[in-house]
């Protein structure tokens, strides 16, 4: 099986603080993803390492067999990454938004309409296109963000907690639009988030993060099948790894608290 | 949940594309035209930024040419001025620019941008070169403004197409300034602070507002180190046909804006983290 990501041996401090400590992880190729843990996990760090955002001064990370840290122009251009915060340019309509990153991405001319056609289409903005993004509501953003990451047809989506701060309706609505993109293109996707239920409906595998360590990865059913309780959840599996749970578990880096508050204003 | 088959990389995808200047160069149209785009939605940022200018023009500048105090020779000082005023204009739009950077930074824009195929230097000449052509919008104005107020402005292409070239310049200078102390300071309140306490400075320690010749000595020091001081020049040369150095009025700004690049690129991995 083809590997997509592989990290090795990842260690980030921020100061004195270790966000991640010597963390492994293995993405295959066309696999729904979920890197799982409650806020000041790593799962950010380990995104922004992946993406090439931080350098990576103890650890090994390839994307698709490129070295990130000696390759970061071709492991970008393999990489759909959608941030934590609600980060479409509201004064651009959808189209322009989505435009911007074909070009940036280098869509030929000759595709590009179609490419920034059809992934508005594809997350239910086709009516909207013409509209600015800051008359989108969250939910709308988000897809457009996931628009965005999906015009250059990456072969990895990268998600930063793509359902921060939505209501359960539009979580839901964006979760679909995964699991569509997976099923119509293939790509991988690599997912973080903290509501560990959401993510056991449509991640293939999911990775338990906490305190810049991996705990445990498998399957959600054999993750909660091991542990031999009755209506066990994964969050029950979470507390079983780490003596704690994901809703005790500390806010936080300041940081992260900070953009999650300002994308939850921005959502109103 | 069955995976199906990996997906099938897009041709423009190749990760072993190289970034050569044509990239680099579309890079910068990209930045330039997404400027041009939101200014097309909003156009009334133009019109509250244009206001300060067309005071300084109009008040000050009708004033203290009936005054007749500040000896410009042969040259209204009205039409001494607005050069002045254009520079000032293009300088206030793009010394704030690191705050729109900074937000960029809080919004996650800036991280989503890195995280495409564009070398750092690429994105920051292109955010540079945007301020340019916000600054170009708001010269316009300027320009018209002074035609109506009387200014004897050229209206020879090449002098205007170099009237363009020296405000984008400018503009694209002082906001790769603007983004690297965005990058020290990553506040936009301190952000805010530094913008004020410099862009003063630099307009009245210039040749904007009044000659060379008739500021004290410690002042005409600051002025021959001061950028605006070339871009002044160069737009009084050009609009005004007036004796100026052009050629070093062009190789300062030129070589001013590449080193302004290349310490906003260093720092600008700062912001994204």
């Amino acid at each position: 099986m083809e590997i997509s990501v592989e990290v090795r041996g990842l260690r980030y401090s921020f100061g004195e603080t270790v966000a991640v400590d010597g963390a492994d992880l293995t993405v295959h190729s066309g696999e729904i993803f979920g890197l799982l843990g409650p806020n000041g996990a790593g799962k950010t760090t380990m995104i922004r390492a992946i993406t090439a955002l931080l350098p990576v001064p103890y650890g090994v990370i390839s994307v698709f067999g490129h070295d990130v840290a000696r390759s970061r122009m071709a492991v970008r251009r393999m990489i759909g990454y959608v941030p934590q915060q609600l980060s479409a340019e509201g004064a651009l309509t959808g189209t322009e938004n989505v435009a911007l990153f074909a070009r940036l991405f280098d869509v030929p001319r000759s595709v590009r309409r179609a490419q920034v056609t059809d992934a508005l289409s594809m997350m239910g903005l086709a009516d909207a296109k013409d509209r600015l993004a800051k008359t989108y509501s969250g939910g709308m953003i988000r897809r457009l963000e996931l628009a965005q990451a999906l015009v250059s047809a990456p072969r990895l989506l990268i998600l930063d907690e793509p359902t921060i701060g939505l209501d359960p309706v539009a979580r839901a609505g964006v979760w679909e639009r995964i699991d569509a993109i997976r099923a119509r293109t293939g790509m991988t996707v690599l997912v973080t988030t903290h509501y560990l239920e959401e993510a056991s409906g449509s991640c293939d595998r999911v990775a338990l993060m906490h305190r810049g360590r991996i705990r445990a990865v498998g399957t959600p059913s054999s993750l909660v099948a091991d542990l031999n309780q009755p209506d066990a959840t994964l969050d029950d599996v979470f507390r079983a790894y780490t003596g704690d749970s994901v809703a005790a578990e500390s806010e936080g880096e300041m940081r992260n608290v900070r953009a999650s508050r300002r994308t939850a204003r921005r959502l109103g | 949940m069955s995976a199906p088959a990996a997906v099938r990389p897009a041709a423009w995808a190749d990760p072993d594309r190289p970034i050569g200047p044509r990239i680099l160069a579309s890079r910068v149209w990209t930045m330039c035209l997404v400027e041009l785009q939101k200014i097309s939605h909003d156009r009334s940022e133009l019109i509250t930024r244009a206001i300060q200018p067309c005071l300084w023009l109009l008040v000050f500048g009708v004033t203290f040419n009936r005054l007749g105090v500040i000896p410009t020779g042969d040259v209204p000082y009205l039409d001494f001025l607005a050069p002045g005023i254009l520079a000032q204009s293009a300088l206030v739009v793009s010394i704030f620019y690191g705050i729109q950077v900074i937000w960029e930074r809080e919004a996650g824009v800036l991280a989503k941008l890195m995280v495409t195929p564009t070398p750092r230097a690429a994105l920051v000449t292109g955010k540079a070169f945007a301020a340019g052509v916000r600054a170009l919008v708001q010269a316009i104005v300027i320009l018209i403004l002074a035609t109506v107020l009387g200014v004897d402005l050229t209206w020879n292409p090449l002098r205007l197409l170099g009237v363009l070239v020296v405000v984008v310049l400018g503009a694209a200078m002082f906001c790769c300034v603007s983004i690297t102390i965005a990058g020290l300071v990553l506040s936009r309140d301190r952000m805010m602070g530094i913008g004020q306490a410099i862009m003063m400075p630099l307009f009245f320690a210039s040749n904007a507002l009044y000659p060379v010749a008739v500021m004290p000595t410690w002042l005409q020091v600051i002025n021959h180190v001061n950028p605006l001081s070339y871009e002044v020049e160069a737009l009084r040369g050009l609009l005004l046909g007036v004796h100026a150095r052009l050629l070093l009025d062009f190789g300062v700004l030129v070589g001013a804006t590449a080193i302004a690049i290349a310490a906003a690129s260093s720092l600008l991995a700062r912001l994204s983290r």
